[in-house]
């Protein structure tokens, strides 16, 4: 099928610095102790961003009808139930209450 | 009715169906890697959960320097991908053919680096085995941290060889002039399907190499 190039060499180039840059600034950031969970925080906050402008642009999304966007999108959100509804337990397992049951729960690993 | 393309397969209506038929396949198997990739990726963050300091301990062993170096050597082979497809879209079969070089020599780069780094594991007895060692205290789970580290940037290499191997298949078809900037599908494909696993790394990066530092 004969088309027009969905994106410029000059974007290309552009995405590409961005993409370098936010690999120096993530490394950088590693190195300072910003506390806690915070680092993780910004790291992957930094990798979701890279991992977006390449979605976007080298993969054309954004150049592409609403059936692509939905079908790009599908796998993420289901990426998201499959580590939040895992995550979910795991994070909220010490707060519940110790188990009445007669047999003891296996305590789950330290 | 349009006029039939030589490329056209037969069950297709038209090439603007044909092409969106693979389109639309390709993220529909792209959304079932994210799957594949993102049971590795929960496991991950569920042990890192329960065993954070090994993770730290165990993920300072690996090479801050040589990941952020395979890093921008990937981005580097996704850029030069981007230049290939569009090489494609705009008729250039010489600079199609050397874009898809450089992105399989980048490629190469990035793996003779991995293999650098396995090799450099197993000197340090960092291989999940009967011959791993690590502080006593923290051995088992740092043990599972290596068991996640060869798991991932593992099956990660394996998705990079493929590509690789599809690299080279485009090459051999674009000398024969299989496409044009009216049918160039697979190089479109590919370098999807290359973009995806650089995206995968992207990730991997800072979990296995980088969130060790602080916590």
């Amino acid at each position: 099928m004969k088309s027009e190039p969905h994106v410029s060499i000059r974007t290309y180039a552009l995405v590409f610095l961005a993409l370098l840059v936010l690999t120096g600034l993530t490394t950088a950031i590693a190195f300072l102790d910003l506390g806690g969970s915070i680092n993780t925080m910004v790291a992957l906050a930094i990798a979701v961003g890279k991992a977006l402008l390449v979605i976007l642009y080298f993969m054309h999304v954004r150049y592409s009808d609403k059936l692509t966007w939905v079908f790009a999108a599908a796998g993420f959100f289901w990426l998201l139930i499959l580590i939040g509804g895992t995550m979910d337990d795991v994070l909220t397992r010490p707060q519940l209450p110790p188990s009445t049951a007669s047999v003891p729960a296996q305590d789950y690993p330290r | 009715m349009s006029k039939v393309e030589p490329f056209q397969a037969h069950h297709f209506d038209d090439v603007e169906q044909q092409h969106e038929a693979s389109w639309l396949g390709m993220w529909v198997f792209l959304a079932t890697e994210v799957m594949f990739f993102g049971g590795m990726f929960a496991g991950y963050f569920v042990y890192r959960h329960w065993y954070l300091q090994a993770f730290a301990a165990a993920s300072n062993h690996l090479d801050v320097l040589l990941g952020g170096i395979n890093t921008a050597v990937l981005i580097c082979s996704s850029f030069t991908v981007a230049l290939a497809v569009h090489s494609a879209e705009t008729d250039r079969r010489k600079p199609l053919i050397a874009f898809l070089l450089l992105t399989i020599v980048l490629g190469l780069v990035f793996l003779g680096i991995k293999f650098y780094e396995y090799h450099t594991k197993f000197e340090e007895h960092l291989v999940p085995g009967s011959s791993f060692s690590f502080e006593v205290s923290l051995a088992r789970p740092a043990e599972i941290f290596f068991s996640f580290y060869f798991a991932m940037t593992g099956m990660h290499a394996l998705h990079m060889i493929i590509g690789i191997g599809l690299m080279t298949a485009l090459i051999f078809q674009a000398r024969r002039g299989r496409f044009s900037s009216f049918y160039y599908t697979p190089v479109e494909l590919t370098g999807l399907y290359w973009h995806f696993v650089d995206i995968v790394w992207i990730f991997l990066f800072p979990l296995l190499y980088l969130l060790g530092r602080h916590l």
